[in-house]
């Protein structure tokens, strides 16, 4: 790649990142706002954040939405992990376009039908409305983006790889360990993230099949729509966005710092 | 491999720590035990503070879960899982429920403040002798206007809203029975019409207007208003009410020839466990210092005239949020229509908004 | 490797393929006969194909979630490209999903300050003498804020594509004298073709069903499918016709996929069959 062609690279995925934040970046300007609403700046205040702090019903649902989003990305990326290599096993190609027909309905289906569907589902067997069947219902709408995302990096996984493994004399779970898994954790990594963005986003799903006082902070803030959402959610998604925001860079420097100590004991 | 179970193990140390902090505010809420009362409400539509004070004066905790559409609060009733002691549909919703057996009859014996309540409040179509509901509040349909680009006055009628002058300026509420509604009453017809011939006359009415209708939108018509984007809004005086209070150019009125009442009604749903609570937080409600107090915060028009002449003078005499008696005499309120009429009339809308110019 | 996992790994999968989808699709499918009455009738499939109305709305759905993809891989490609070439580029793909977390609506709202007659970009076009513009409630805004949306979900798969791309290629088709361009369409976008093809699934089908932005951002001047359903379900509740809408989205998503889908020979890897 020729040097100049490097430089309006740079400048492209710069314009896409201003492009991504900017709306981020106006909501969480709004927060300091002196206003109730979302237009017309008017002067500086922090009283949005004062008035977040000290509503302990807000950061119950806050936390309990982190809770469900964690724990259905885990599930849903475990789950369909293993569906994913189910699929990419299946012979016939007729099955498995069919299978992946199925592991799609869900992704094409308006989320109203989905909520609408468990929650007749759930009530006809009777599992209790609240956190347990709002983590069940997140986990099955994240499975298929999990399956897509997994699926091309176990069809990309060189056949060589896997027949020389078992040449060498390992064994079937040895194979899943040692070669497969650490060959599709991108993959793998891409549907955890992808199932947490799900589960973070969703609210006519959750909305229908949450209750006995479950709340995440999605269904929370399309509730207040009609009476118009107060800037107090501005402020809440700025912090949230602070907080997600070091937390990866963070992690990043850590993990970063730790694989050239490694390196360095290896003797580079 | 070792990265991924690492990872796993600090997924779940975090959600354990999720959990914990979540059980704790919980805790410190109090909602545990049975001395609580569960409320599905609309999001942002009752003062905190009273919430609070309620709390403390009587020692039950209110567990809020927030619904956005009387629909799917219904739904979630009817469908059953959930227990919810009180709830807050509107005016039509309330008498579904009713013929639907999802309602308990109230026990006016044990209610306390029903006397703060205007009696044009009471006694409606919708519910004969309030013998399910107590209204919370309520409000009209009208015309909100922008006067950078709208001489006062210069709105009037439904009628001046089909005027050449104001090409692709107006925004629609998308809702079905409103706007149908509007072009009934435009026709001198009633909000309530049945009869498809009508019904077809209002949406060919509604179609003259469609050079002038920039946009149908929902709550985000609030935004759109507040930021200057268009200078005519069909919407409610709820809403209205709240996009005034962003923007002081904005101003609202309900058409003399007449326009929709609408309620929004306190009830007990058939799913009710804590009777105890549920009309102590009735009464609590019902107080003229507490329901002032909440008509202040959420802004809308109060049906508890004890409350009302509490309000700041300015308040209590706008006549954009509590009409004249001669209008008031021409609003009507919604009934709740037979299914394949409502179809009709969302139908017609459907297709009014498909294939708008 | 065929036998490699015990069948008990797929367990989950099997179940929640049975309870979650099946089941669910299988009621969806029964309630598609029923009318606003709760009789049984085909009623919903008639009025479904003979009006106008609904079968411009699947036009409507097809068009608009075609042309979404297009403009976010146009736009996500050459991103993911040049995240490839770039120092720390985990981080910066991190940092590509991060405003995913931020909620839609709050994000759309945003949106209706940034486009606004007197928002930000016609404030900026009016520092130039620019007379304010109507962005909102046009297709480029709605398409505009829709790829948006998807700009992570497409850039995530392609990006782990071309981390799988043999740079030796890459530099040996540089070698031989093929152009940049000749190497990108030769090389590179066909070994890459398979996250390519995961991206747009994962945009393509739920762009099928969009709603909200369809009001919040193109002011309903285009309905589609989703926009119906949610009509069906939520105001008229007539839900058999939202169920038959409901179907016909499932169906078409079927002919889709089985389209797209792969045939066996492309199975064949290495000249031994890994099934």
């Amino acid at each position: 790649m020729s040097k100049s062609k490097f430089k309006w690279g740079h400048l492209y995925l710069i314009l896409v990142f201003v492009v991504l934040y900017l709306p981020i970046a106006y909501l969480v300007g709004f927060s300091f706002s002196d206003g109730e609403r979302m237009s017309h700046f008017k002067g500086f205040t922090f009283r949005h954040y004062g008035e977040l702090f000290n509503d302990p019903r807000m950061i119950q649902i806050v936390l309990d939405t982190l809770l469900v989003a964690l724990l259905a990305a885990l599930f849903a990326t475990i789950i369909g992990t293993f569906g994913a290599m189910a699929i990419n096993n299946t012979r016939k190609a007729g099955v498995r376009n069919s299978i992946l027909s199925l592991n799609n309905i869900l992704m094409v289906s308006p989320d109203v039908i989905i909520g609408a569907s468990f929650l007749i589902f759930f009530t006809a067997l009777n599992v209790p409305l609240g956190f347990l069947s709002v983590v069940l219902s997140h986990i099955a709408f994240s499975i298929p983006i999990v399956v897509l995302m997994v699926l091309p990096k176990l069809k990309e996984l060189p056949g060589s790889m896997l027949d020389a493994a078992q040449d060498l004399g390992a064994t079937n779970s040895q194979v899943l360990r040692d070669v497969v898994l650490p060959f599709i954790t991108p993959g793998i990594l891409s549907g955890f993230f992808m199932a947490f963005t799900y589960s973070l986003d969703d609210f006519a799903v959750t909305f229908f099949v949450t209750g006995n006082g479950f709340q995440t902070l999605s269904v929370e803030i399309y509730a207040r729509a009609r009476q118009g959402i107060s800037l107090e959610i501005n402020a809440l998604s700025g912090v949230m966005f602070l907080f997600a925001l070091l937390l990866v860079i963070g992690y990043y420097f850590i993990q970063q710092a730790q694989t050239s100590r490694k390196h360095k004991k290896g003797g580079r | 491999m070792k990265k991924l179970l690492s990872g796993i193990f600090a997924i779940i140390i975090v959600c354990m720590a999720l959990a914990a902090g979540s059980a704790r505010l919980a805790k410190s809420q109090g909602a545990t035990g049975g001395n609580v009362l569960n409320f599905a409400n609309w999001g942002d539509y009752i003062d905190p503070a009273l919430i609070k004070k309620f709390e403390k004066e009587t020692g039950y905790h209110v567990n809020q879960e927030t619904f956005d559409s009387n629909e799917a609060m219904y739904t979630k009733i009817k469908q059953g899982g959930t227990h919810y002691d009180l709830t807050v549909p509107s005016e039509y919703m309330v008498e579904k429920m009713a013929n639907d057996h999802l309602l308990v009859p109230l026990d006016k014996s044990k209610l306390t403040g029903m006397n703060n309540f205007g009696k044009d409040f009471m006694n409606q179509p919708f519910d004969p002798g309030n013998k399910y509901s107590i209204p919370y509040f309520w409000g009209t349909l009208g015309i909100i206007y922008n006067d950078k680009y709208i001489k006062p006055g210069a709105i009037q009628h439904w009628d001046d809203l089909w005027s050449k002058k104001y090409r692709g300026q107006i925004m629609l509420i998308d809702s079905a029975r409103d706007i149908m509604g509007m072009s009934l009453v435009s026709l001198g017809k009633s909000m309530n019409t049945t009869d498809t011939p009508t019904l077809a006359a209002a949406k060919a009415k509604l179609d003259t207007l469609s050079p002038n209708v920039k946009a149908v939108v929902a709550d985000e018509i609030k935004m759109y208003m507040g930021n200057n984007e268009a200078p005519l809004a069909v919407d409610w005086s709820g809403e209205a009410a709240d996009m005034m209070y962003e923007n002081s150019h904005l101003h609202y009125i309900v058409p003399t020839e007449g326009s929709n009442l609408w309620f929004d009604n306190f009830v007990i749903p058939k799913t009710a466990e804590h009777y105890k609570a549920i009309y102590a937080f009735l009464n609590f409600m019902s107080n003229p210092k507490n329901a002032a107090q909440n008509t202040d915060y959420v802004g809308y028009s109060t049906p508890n005239n004890a409350a009302r002449k509490l309000l700041p003078k300015s308040t209590r005499e706008d006549k954009s949020f509590y009409p004249t008696e001669s209008t008031m005499k021409r609003l009507e309120v919604y009934k709740d229509l037979a299914p394949t009429v409502v179809g009709k009339y969302n139908d017609y809308f459907l297709e009014f908004k498909m294939f708008r110019h | 490797m065929r036998k490699n996992v015990n069948a008990a790994f797929y367990v989950p999968y099997v179940l929640w393929l049975g309870l979650f989808v099946i089941a669910p699709m299988l009621l969806i499918f029964y309630q598609s006969f029923f009318d606003i009455n709760h009789h049984f009738t085909l009623a919903n499939y008639a009025t479904y194909f003979q009006s106008g109305t609904y079968l411009t709305m699947t036009f409507n759905s097809v068009w608009y979630a075609f042309v979404i993809t297009v403009v976010t891989l146009l736009i996500s490609y050459p991103a993911a490209l040049i995240l490839h070439y770039m120092k720390h580029k985990q981080l910066w793909l991190l940092l590509i999903i991060l405003p995913t977390w931020v909620n839609l609506l709050l994000k759309a709202y945003a949106f209706i300050g940034i486009f606004g007659k007197d928002g930000g970009i016609n404030n900026f076009l009016g520092f130039f003498g620019a007379a304010p513009m109507q962005l909102l409630f046009t297709d480029a805004a709605f398409i505009f804020v829709a790829a948006y949306i998807e700009i992570p979900f497409m850039i995530l798969p392609i990006f782990n594509g071309i981390e799988e791309l043999d740079e030796n290629l890459v530099n040996a088709s540089q070698d031989l004298g093929a152009s940049s361009w000749q190497t990108f369409t030769k090389v590179t976008l066909p070994l890459t073709m398979s996250g390519v093809k995961s991206g747009v699934q994962a945009v393509f089908i739920p762009s099928l069903s969009l709603f909200m932005l369809t009001r919040l951002i193109g002011g309903n001047r285009v309905i589609t499918l989703g926009t119906a359903i949610e009509e069906h379900f939520l105001t008229t509740m007539n839900w058999g016709m939202g169920s038959t809408i409901g179907v016909v989205l499932i169906v078409a998503m079927v002919i889709i996929m089985f389209l797209t889908g792969e045939r066996a020979k492309h199975r064949v890897k290495g000249g031994r069959r890994h099934v």
